[in-house]
């Protein structure tokens, strides 16, 4: 099959019920895109298919034929993104394990809702476990970030 | 005004003397030697006055963080520290990550200790480096070197205004004698520039691009991935594998049974059987298909809901007594009435996003290893001695840490990784998955703490009796410790700040059935949450208000006296002369975030808000909670302030970050609970290992760093232990609900 990850196109050939996860990190040793707990309860893993925040973790790969997949590294060129400048506006990675995660989760609220309230961001980003606990700056950071996407 | 070194000399010496472990001629070589014998690179190339320092011809510096970085942004403070009195310029800075060697000096990172153990001597690292460009320049010039200073990346002549550039003195400076230490001056407080700036990260491109290397990224040529099925209960062993069947699977390459540790833990694998694969995945599949024959263990019969009664009723009779003053038997018996309360606090997971990791490539009579350890030392000691190699010929690459908490400090997983590599001749990453690093920790241990109050007629507070039993951590290195050891007893009970006439602080035994380990702030969480609910419940039970019984328990500004209460106190491993326990920093962090949240006005503003004050790694902290509690019950946290008084530091920015984060981090550990059956841990994931999401946590978090010029104390660590207490002395005033056991119920109900 032909999987298609940040413009690039690959032919895979392996297991389908592999996560996309372990494609992206062990085939490709692209390893922006993070792995924390396997089963899709902590966004660490989170990318875009066809624009949609989703776990990689638990995603087969089976399930991404002939959709596009962007991952932390195509997110934007040179992080430019306004979520990763206002990430670094406000210095919100800590350990940065979970960031990415984070980052590709805000990027996708802010397509659809460009004004979000602290609700919004509430209920759109508890999926993602930071333990270093920079919640307060995440929210802030979406908050910056938000009208520029 | 500059600053001789003679001044920080002497407290470093002292500090040698006591706990650090730092080598002083590692600190500044003596004259005697060739600096080259600690480079890296020919004397000629390079100018490398100490470990932590290498100024190239071309004009790059590289400074060198010994420390693991794993979110307090070590790898940028300690530049700051060392740019501060080198005069380089940030353009022209790089970072090099150490290897574990004990040239460095002490590198565990954890206590909260890299800047306060580190601060002068990475002050002298910078001074002595720029005192060689001086002196090359006062040589070149013929000029006095007393003239000459550093200022961005030049040496400067202050009277002629001629300046030449770092690089181009390189070859000149390298041949020249160290400084005497009455040569050296380090930089006036007043003329810093760099200490006490917020600084961005230097990591944070990298970790905002998603090019950070952590442990579980590391990748090398020919690599195989290993996948552990270790044990369910602690010393358990393999009596029998379907190997066979196992290593016929897809992408298999092998199965090897690792051999069961015997008592004491310590930082040997745990054993198991490993399953090693060309992907990660391969690996993990394979690893589920295994099927295992466990032999019995001693720790089979660990049931946590049976322990929790056991610990609670040793904490309600008498224990050893660790501190006395006073006599709180008779303070007692003269009692117009008493307050008694016991606390308890479950086993937690350290739980870092990153589970533990490492990749090892071992050969005949090298190893070398790529981790994301806390204490690239002790992981090389224990890889060399479990491969019988020389530590000479281990090396130990620290990558950046997703999260440590403590479960890093334990390099029983660099360990696993060096014996598959040795075992399968070729490059092994072993990955733990969330199930292994939940189910096979080194856990935060359970606790119960019994307190008693005697109160007056007038309702003052006359006796405190405490007493604390936990497993203790030393049972990992020591199969016979029973107790809370005194290094435990001394991080937030022993050290219980409070002027009371009758004080008697206890220990009682317990066993323990896992292992257990270090945890951001280690026993200051459950001795803080104990401590500082039941003052806010004396406050209730007296109609005091509970900021202004604080601060009369603590009584008069005063240094506290040990010796009169017949205790010996630790301090964290540095003297009481540098840092003391000083009452009044307390009370100035309970009366300054008490301001900041408007603390006197809560009730007429109909706010829930609670406190909690607490000492911890040389550094005043002080909490206020602020909550809502929704028509179902459902708690959430709107605002938080922390008022911390850290001494000295270097760069406030990351210091808020620690503040906000370490009180996100004590939220996390008054929500979760680790428990076991039949010595098995039944949480292994985070649908059932409760931490903090975002809705769980404080909207926004006001923190105010106090003013200080004292010397650095700890930071990562002291926001954490007020946060249990604060947050349930908080439910408390929303529901006039109690609740003395961790974990908090995420809804309440109004009592």
């Amino acid at each position: 099959m032909k999987v298609t990850i940040n413009k690039n196109t690959f032919d895979y050939d392996g297991d389908p019920a592999m996560p996309l996860l372990w494609f992206i990190r062990d085939d490709l040793k692209m390893t922006g895109t993070k792995f924390s707990c396997g089963m899709a309860l902590c966004g660490a893993c989170t990318v875009h298919i066809d624009g949609e925040p989703t776990r990689s973790c638990q995603l087969p790969m089976s399930a991404i034929q002939g959709k596009t997949v962007t991952t932390i590294e195509g997110l934007s060129k040179d992080a430019s993104h306004p979520v990763q400048e206002a990430w670094r506006e406000h210095n919100v990675p800590q350990c940065g394990y979970c960031q990415s995660g984070q980052m590709m989760q805000a990027a996708a609220l802010l397509s659809k809702n460009a004004n979000p309230s602290d609700e919004d961001i509430e209920s759109y980003m508890s999926g993602n476990i930071c333990r270093c606990g920079t919640y307060p700056r995440i929210r802030a950071a979406i908050k910056t970030a938000a009208g520029k996407v | 005004m500059t600053e001789t070194i003679s001044t920080s000399r002497r407290a470093f010496l002292k500090r040698s003397a006591t706990a650090s472990g730092f080598t002083l001629g590692l600190t500044l070589l003596p004259a005697s030697r060739p600096s080259a014998m600690f480079a890296d690179a020919p004397a000629s190339e390079s100018l490398t006055p100490s470990v932590f320092i290498a100024i190239h011809k071309n004009g790059d510096v590289d400074i060198t963080c010994h420390r693991s970085e794993m979110g307090q942004q070590i790898r940028t403070s300690i530049p700051q520290v060392i740019v501060e009195e080198l005069g380089a310029d940030w353009q022209h800075v790089n970072v090099v990550q150490a290897t574990g060697h004990p040239k460095y000096g002490d590198q565990n990172t954890d206590g909260s200790r890299s800047i306060r153990r580190n601060f002068d001597r990475l002050r002298e690292a910078g001074a002595t480096a720029a005192y060689l460009l001086r002196a090359a320049a006062a040589k070149g010039w013929q000029v006095d070197i007393n003239d000459c200073d550093v200022e961005n990346h030049h040496v400067k002549h202050t009277p002629s205004g001629k300046r030449i550039a770092f690089g181009k003195l390189v070859a000149v400076a390298a041949t020249l004698p160290l400084p005497e230490p009455d040569q050296l001056t380090l930089k006036a407080r007043e003329d810093w520039q760099s200490i006490g700036k917020p600084m961005r990260s230097l990591d944070i491109h990298a970790m905002t691009s998603g090019q950070a290397v952590y442990g579980q990224d590391v990748i090398l040529d020919n690599m195989c991935f290993a996948v552990i099925q270790r044990p369910p209960v602690v010393f358990s062993g393999v009596e029998s594998v379907n190997d066979a069947d196992i290593k016929k699977m897809s992408g298999v390459v092998d199965v090897i049974t690792l051999p069961a540790p015997e008592a004491p833990a310590m930082f040997k694998p745990l054993g198991g059987v490993a399953v090693i694969a060309n992907n990660t995945w391969q690996a993990w599949q394979a690893s589920r298909a295994l099927k295992i024959k466990w032999s019995d263990s001693p720790n089979a019969g660990y049931d946590s809901a049976a322990y929790r009664e056991q610990l609670l009723a040793t904490a309600t009779t008498p224990g050893e007594v660790v501190r006395q003053q006073g006599n709180f038997a008779e303070a007692k018996q003269q009692a117009a009435s008493l307050m008694e309360a016991q606390y308890y606090a479950p086993h937690l997971a350290q739980a870092p996003m990153e589970p533990p990791a490492a990749t090892a490539v071992v050969t005949e009579d090298k190893a070398e290893i790529w981790a994301c350890t806390q204490t690239p030392q002790s992981a090389r000691q224990v890889v060399a001695a479990a491969l019988n190699l020389d530590p000479e010929n281990v090396t130990i690459n620290v990558t950046l840490l997703g999260g440590g908490f403590g479960r890093k400090s334990k390099p029983d997983f660099v360990v696993e990784a060096a014996l598959l590599a040795k075992a399968m001749k070729r490059p092994v990453k072993v990955v733990w998955r969330r199930e292994d690093d939940i189910q096979h920790g080194y856990f935060h241990t359970v606790s119960a703490q019994a307190l008693t109050a005697t109160l007056n007629e007038q309702n003052q507070v006359t006796g405190w009796l405490h007493n604390s039993v936990f497993p203790s951590i030393s049972s990992t290195f020591n199969p016979a410790a029973n107790k809370p050891s005194d290094g435990e007893l001394d991080l937030g009970m022993v050290d219980t700040p409070f002027n009371i006439e009758n004080l008697q602080l206890e220990r009682g035994e317990a066993e323990a059935h896992v292992r257990i380990g270090w945890l951001r702030s280690v026993a200051n969480v459950y001795h803080a949450f104990a401590i500082q609910s039941f003052v806010d419940e004396i406050a209730q039970r007296t109609g005091k208000d509970q900021q202004a019984l604080l601060l009369e328990l603590i009584g008069p500004d005063r240094h506290i006296d040990f010796s009169k209460s017949n205790a010996k106190y630790g301090n964290y491993g540095d003297p009481l002369e540098d840092y003391p326990v000083d009452t009044a920093r307390l009370k100035n962090v309970i009366n300054t975030v008490c301001e900041k949240a408007n603390w006197s006005k809560r009730h007429e503003q109909g706010r829930f808000l609670g406190l909690a004050a607490h000492r911890s790694f040389l550094t005043y902290a002080a909490v206020i909670i602020e909550v809502d509690v929704d028509d179902r019950g459902n708690w959430s946290i709107p605002k938080a302030y922390v008022a911390l008084d850290a001494g000295t530091v270097v760069n406030p920015e990351h210091v808020r970050a620690q503040c906000e984060g370490g009180l996100i981090y004590g939220i996390s550990c008054a929500i979760g609970q680790i428990t076991a059956s039949n010595g098995q841990i039944n949480e292994s994931n985070f649908h059932n290992y409760q931490v903090a999401r975002m809705p769980q946590t404080p909207v926004n978090v006001e923190v105010i760093i106090v003013e200080s010029s004292a010397p650095p104390g700890g930071v990562g660590e002291p926001p954490t232990p007020p946060a249990a207490p604060a947050l349930a002395n908080a439910l408390f005033a929303a529901t006039g609900q109690r609740l003395r056991e961790l974990p908090l119920p995420l809804t309440v109900k109004k009592a």
